[in-house]
């Protein structure tokens, strides 16, 4: 099987993807999607994108092999350590990848989300980089509960619009980008965070992040001689999950394992596992998974994880999850913070707590796999990003932090 | 030939356009929705346009997401739109459904139109459903005998005009201006380009919708367009009320205008 036939031409991945916008968009899209194709055959962009990454963003990131970790989890489990890239995770690859394109492509704006301020921040690092103006839609909720991150964003020189509607949050934030973009969109790129929405977005930012699985896999061949027994990752929009399971799709022998956001515990409706929890229909342009009521309106996620607290997922997702070729499991917040300290305590290494649920999740998975290889697993864990800016939150879980 | 096309040849008779008047569903409530939409037709606006609320209304201004937000609040349902679509047409008066394209998946894409057409609906407006997803509503609007009208855009190719025209039925929907609804004080210059390019490649009657709010608008797009399609501007009139009754006082009047204006198309 050959992965590269996905998605067809028209951004389908089998019954996902595809493009439910509005037709003002479409030839902006289609412009784009030229362009990547474009671009995606040039030597010398895809020179500059790798100079880029290699000299601005600091990859390739490191594998690095967590033995006291691994003695816990009962498996020889290796770290892809995206969380010491330039703005602290994965989502940088795909910034600059993008800023690239948007240069190609003439234009001197960008939009985005952003949830937690992750792909804000690392949008507003491209724009000053690239020299774009660069305007940030991120929920009011949001701009309360990251205000470092709203400040990070506005030192780079973004402008930051809190948005108001609906529930406040990375949804509502993502609509607003939408409604610039319709707007503005002959002179503006919508950076977006992650492999969802209309194509050619899910494919393009899998192109950009891909690098993260084909870095691993070498690394991983050359450390341990072979190819490690599961990838796993956590999956909200699910980018980073992409970017290291994409090099790994045509290994049948090698287990894709995404964690979702179980919140509360999937039961209690209180979570953010749309492909676990959710059921199929359209949301931000494309046809997924999606946490949704009877009559097909969009209910509020929730997570310990402003990264992972999005109602949808990338359609790319729902195709590996219908096809059988990966596995997505629930992570509850409790869990994840459990894997958050314990990551902590045993490498001396602050995750950030969506990177904590995939570390939860290889330690859940880890007996299962040992038993039906009857050996010692290895398992490739994504740390997509470090903890910092999680310090609060996670001081807060583990009520260690100083009363005034 | 539909309700609205029959609707459409009279007024071309008249030399005048039809007036278009849209209000959420269950904004403010299911009866409340009801006999909004029936002063409209009352204070003289041609075809109503009942928007099923959606959580996510990515082409809509501020006015209609909040107006969306609060029919949704109340608890409005994909089946109370059959209810106000029955009761709407009751007047006579053709009634179109706009609606994002999620909730007529989760209802289930034949099983709405069969049950819109029951209730005397006439067709759908899809701003977010390009022909290219929409195999399903085709084959289901053929199905149930419903129009469809997929949107224009400035920014759309003449391939992609062509083939998008080709597949509405009823009347085209050119949206006037690249942004979301929402009045605004000037009428776009792009839109009778739109509108005549459009004319190019159908005989259908073309909407023009986004911006429209007042007479003398009103007056201006009926210049060149088949229907004007006002939004926005009547949602405010119930949103800025102090009660219903005084709500539904503004839209006849603002009604009453924008009728007139249809009826003195500047050309």
């Amino acid at each position: 099987m050959s992965e590269e036939q996905f998605p067809d031409a028209a951004g389908h991945f089998g019954t996902f993807g595809g493009r439910f916008v509005p037709e003002a968009l479409v030839a902006a899209l289609d412009e784009l999607g030229a362009a990547h194709r474009a671009a995606m055959a040039d030597e010398a962009f895809r020179d500059e994108f790798a100079a880029l990454l290699r000299d601005y963003a600091g990859t390739p990131s490191l594998l690095y092999e967590a033995h006291r970790f691994s003695a816990r989890a009962g498996a020889r489990v290796l770290l892809k350590r995206e969380d010491l890239n330039h703005t602290g995770a994965h989502k940088v690859r795909n910034v600059l990848g993008q800023a690239l394109l948007t240069r190609r492509m003439g234009k001197k704006r960008v939009i985005a989300e952003t949830g937690a301020g992750q792909h804000g921040v690392a949008a507003a690092t491209a724009a000053a980089l690239f020299d774009l103006d660069c305007v940030v839609y991120m929920g009011q909720v949001d701009t309360e509960r990251q205000a470092l991150n709203v400040a990070r964003m506005r030192m780079l020189g973004a402008t930051v619009v809190p948005v108001t509607t609906g529930s406040r949050t990375l949804k509502d934030a993502m609509n607003e980008a939408m409604r610039d973009w319709v707007a503005n969109v002959d002179e503006t790129h919508y950076l977006i965070g992650t492999a969802a929405g209309p194509h050619p977005f899910p494919a393009l930012v899998r192109d950009f992040v891909r690098g993260i699985g084909d870095e691993a896999r070498a690394q991983c061949l050359e450390l341990t001689g072979g190819l490690p027994d599961a990838v796993t990752a956590c999956v909200g929009g699910g980018s980073n999950a992409l970017g290291i399971f994409h090099a790994f799709v045509g290994d049948p022998q090698v287990q894709l394992y995404g964690f979702e956001a179980g919140g509360d515990g999937v039961a209690t409706g209180r979570h953010a596992a749309s492909i676990t929890g959710g059921s199929t229909g359209v949301l931000h342009g494309t046809r997924t998974y999606v946490l949704q009521d009877a009559d097909g309106q969009t209910q509020e996620s929730h997570s310990i994880s402003a990264g992972l607290d999005y109602p949808g997922v990338g359609p790319e997702h729902a195709w590996l999850h219908d096809t059988g070729r990966a596995s997505y499991q629930p992570v509850t917040d409790d869990e994840a913070m459990a894997a958050f300290e314990l990551l902590c305590r045993t490498e001396g290494i602050i995750p950030a707590i969506e990177s904590a649920h995939a570390l939860a999740g290889t330690l859940a998975v880890a007996p299962k796999l040992a038993a039906d290889l009857g050996r010692q697993p290895t398992i490739l864990v994504n740390l997509s990003g470090r903890g910092d800016k999680d310090v609060h939150t996670a001081g807060e879980f583990f009520g260690i932090l100083d009363k005034e | 030939m539909s309700r609205i096309g029959v609707a459409f040849d009279k007024a071309r008779a008249d030399g005048r356009a039809l007036l278009v008047g849209c209000m959420p569903a269950g904004f403010p409530t299911v009866e409340g929705s009801i006999a909004a939409m029936t002063a409209m037709v009352e204070a003289g606006v041609d075809v109503i346009e009942v928007e099923i609320p959606y959580s996510d209304p990515v082409m809509d201004g501020p006015v209609i997401q909040r107006a969306s937000d609060i029919a949704l609040a109340g608890g409005v349902r994909t089946r109370d739109t059959f209810r106000i679509v029955e009761a709407v047409a009751a007047t006579g008066a053709p009634v179109v459904t706009m609606t994002y394209w999620n909730p007529v998946e989760r209802y289930g894409v034949d099983a709405f139109a069969r049950d819109f057409a029951a209730a005397g609906g006439t067709g759908l407006i899809t701003p977010d459903l390009i022909p290219e997803e929409a195999g399903e509503w085709l084959a289901a609007s053929d199905a149930h005998g419903l129009d469809r009208t997929f949107l224009v855009a400035p920014s759309s190719t003449d391939e992609r005009l062509a083939m998008t025209v080709g597949h509405c039925r009823g009347f085209v929907y050119a949206t006037a201006i690249m942004g979301v609804t929402g009045a605004r004080s000037q009428t776009s210059q792009a839109a009778p380009v739109l509108v005549s390019r459009v004319r190019e490649v159908t005989d259908l009657p073309v909407g023009v919708g986004l911006g429209v709010g007042t007479g003398a608008q009103a007056a201006t797009v009926a210049g060149y367009a088949d229907a004007v399609i006002v939004g926005s501007a009547l949602v405010r009139c119930v949103l800025d009320a102090p009660d219903e009754a005084a709500g539904r006082a503004a839209l006849r009047t603002l009604s009453a205008e924008l009728a007139e204006g249809v009826r003195q198309p500047d050309r």
